[in-house]
């Protein structure tokens, strides 16, 4: 176990490192576009991140998170347009109302099981969805341009991409020392002992349900976050954000990086959007691709990306 | 004097009546067996008591307190902790961490963030204890879902043992035991008896016989006679119903 963790050391220090190092390619290699791209992974990163708190660890497959991120988006946009800029304004309403959608929905939600779990996931946030399709103060379906950027201290640094690149690499960092503390803890025991056997945690005297439903709404801030970056690097809001098929790719994203460890979630939020941009370039059928490669990874690797890196299973 | 009062307790499937106005005292300190015939609703009993199934009527008292409408994790703080006939462990944790996540059950708040538990010795220490009760203790690091079968009893064991129940319910704990296995485990029991009030649904009679201080005998969702180990074997009802076909 000590030697995983050392790995698992290892592997964020190489991850981090070479997010750290990647504007100075960009620089060399005069493309500055990657930058912007990269800012876009990690928003996505921060989100599958997110997920896999509660679906690695706590054995809850979300087929909604993609509300979040939407909640995280038009947090920024609807402040914005009230006149409040500030980030740190923007990621409190952020985290305080994708809490609150994660409390509610989540509080109905683990009532079920399994298949009925996602399934009322998504419901959730194909609700959330239509309400801002409806919303046509901010545009309704095509959305919304923002002005500028979300300010800090009262300027507007983040207009540059690279200053917005590393508060968005920042972020991630501290989200993912976050979940790494959280889920070697005593709360991190019971959420995983209730996914592994919810009857033998009832039996020493746990009631799973409010673990589960408390790392439900970490999860869901968290997501809100993404959102307050997606935004950010786009400056641009559109309820887009929350589509199920969104949701549905942070859920590859996870698996594809290998589910229950955090850090292949980042792996496979950055995979996944690096051979959309690259499979893109060759062919506009690259989704049929992508399908492919995922379909060998999990066939190959029950662990995802990490399963290579792990070596043989025990 | 008694530690669990069981009173007119029911329960029914249907127009089966599983658990059928029965009535249990169990003192406190005591090894108290329930035997009776395949179907005659052990199980359901134990999961009745345990809170883990719901009762149709009746009164279950626990160190004077109404047990009946309690799910099972308050039933478990309260005091009462149980074994399967099934084992339940968690099978991707290790020995050590399956018996310290229990000890949290009872050990303050699991609402704790950021400390890691791994290290956290107070859990670490009981859970230490508990596997020696057990006589787990070289298997502490072993990931608990490659034990073999009779180690998983025993693990089982453990666990319960260190949520420090005043009462400790036991399912058929020699259920698919080699007889070295079983003998470690009868080991075990008996080592129990005197530290925590112990009752033990159980189908092999030596074992029965051995431990129990008393002996209850169920058929039919009623218990139709407790006594003294001695007395339940004279017993012309117990001899027709059970007994005599064993």
């Amino acid at each position: 176990m000590t030697r995983w963790l050392m790995r698992r050391r290892v592997a964020a220090w190489l991850i981090f490192g070479g997010f750290a190092a990647l504007p100075l390619i960009a620089a060399m290699t005069g493309d500055p576009y990657l930058v912007v791209v990269a800012t876009r992974i990690l928003a996505f990163a921060m989100a599958a991140l997110a997920l896999d708190l509660i679906l690695g660890y706590g054995g809850m497959v979300s087929f909604g998170h993609a509300a979040y991120l939407g909640i995280g988006a038009y947090a920024v946009a609807i402040l914005s347009r009230a006149g409040i800029t500030d980030l740190g304004a923007h990621l409190g309403a952020a985290v305080v109302a994708g809490s609150a959608f994660a409390l509610v929905t989540g509080a109905i939600s683990l009532r079920t099981r399994g298949i009925y779990f996602i399934m009322i996931t998504l419901a959730f946030a194909q609700m959330a969805y239509f309400f801002f399709v409806s919303l046509s103060a901010y545009g309704g379906d095509d959305g919304v341009t923002l002005a500028a950027r979300s300010t800090v201290l009262g300027q507007d640094w983040l207009a540059d991409d690279r200053v917005l690149y590393y508060a968005a690499l920042a972020m991630l960092l501290g989200l993912y020392l976050l979940c790494v503390a959280i889920t070697g803890s005593r709360f991190g025991r019971v959420l995983t002992g209730a996914r592994e056997n919810p009857l033998r945690m009832q039996a020493v005297g746990f009631t799973p349900f409010r673990f589960q439903l408390t790392a439900f709404v970490i999860s869901g801030a968290m997501t809100a976050i993404a959102g307050v970056i997606l935004a950010n690097q786009a400056s641009y809001v559109s309820p887009a954000y929350m589509n199920w098929h969104r949701s549905g790719e942070l859920v590859v994203m996870v698996v594809l990086g290998g589910i229950g460890n955090l850090l292949g979630a980042i792996a496979g939020a950055t995979l996944a959007l690096l051979l959309e941009e690259w499979l893109a370039l060759f062919t506009e059928h690259w989704r049929l691709i992508f399908g492919a490669l995922l379909i060998l990874v999990v066939l190959f690797s029950r662990d995802g990306l990490t399963g290579l890196f792990r070596g043989r299973a025990k | 004097m008694s530690l669990l009062s069981v009173r007119g307790l029911r329960k029914s499937y249907g127009a089966l009546k599983v658990t059928d106005d029965l009535d249990l005292e169990v003192t406190e300190g005591e090894l108290h067996a329930i035997i009776g015939p395949n179907g005659a609703g052990k199980s359901t009993l134990i999961a009745q008591l345990s809170g883990q199934a719901g009762s149709d009527a009746g009164s279950v008292l626990f160190a004077g307190a109404q047990m009946m409408g309690k799910p099972m994790p308050a039933r478990v703080r309260a005091g009462m902790s149980r074994s399967f006939q099934i084992t339940s462990i968690l099978p991707g944790f290790s020995v050590l961490e399956n018996v310290s996540t229990a000890v949290q059950a009872r050990a303050g708040s699991s609402f704790r963030f950021f400390a890691p538990v791994a290290r956290d010795a107070d859990l670490n220490e009981q859970a230490i204890a508990a596997l020696a009760q057990v006589g787990l203790s070289d298997r502490a690091q072993t990931r608990a879902g490659s034990l073999s079968h009779g180690e998983k009893r025993a693990l089982e064991l453990a666990i319960a043992l260190a949520t420090q129940p005043r009462l400790l319910l036991l399912d058929e704990p020699l259920a698919g035991t080699s007889g070295a296995e079983a003998e470690r485990l009868v080991q075990v029991m008996a080592g129990l008896k005197g530290q925590v009030t112990l009752v033990l649904i159980e189908h092999d009679m030596d074992a029965v016989f051995a431990l129990a201080d008393r002996v209850s005998v169920l058929v039919y969702g009623r218990i139709i006679a407790t006594g003294m180990p001695a007395e339940i074997r004279a017993d012309p009802a117990v001899r027709a119903a059970y007994l005599g076909d064993a």
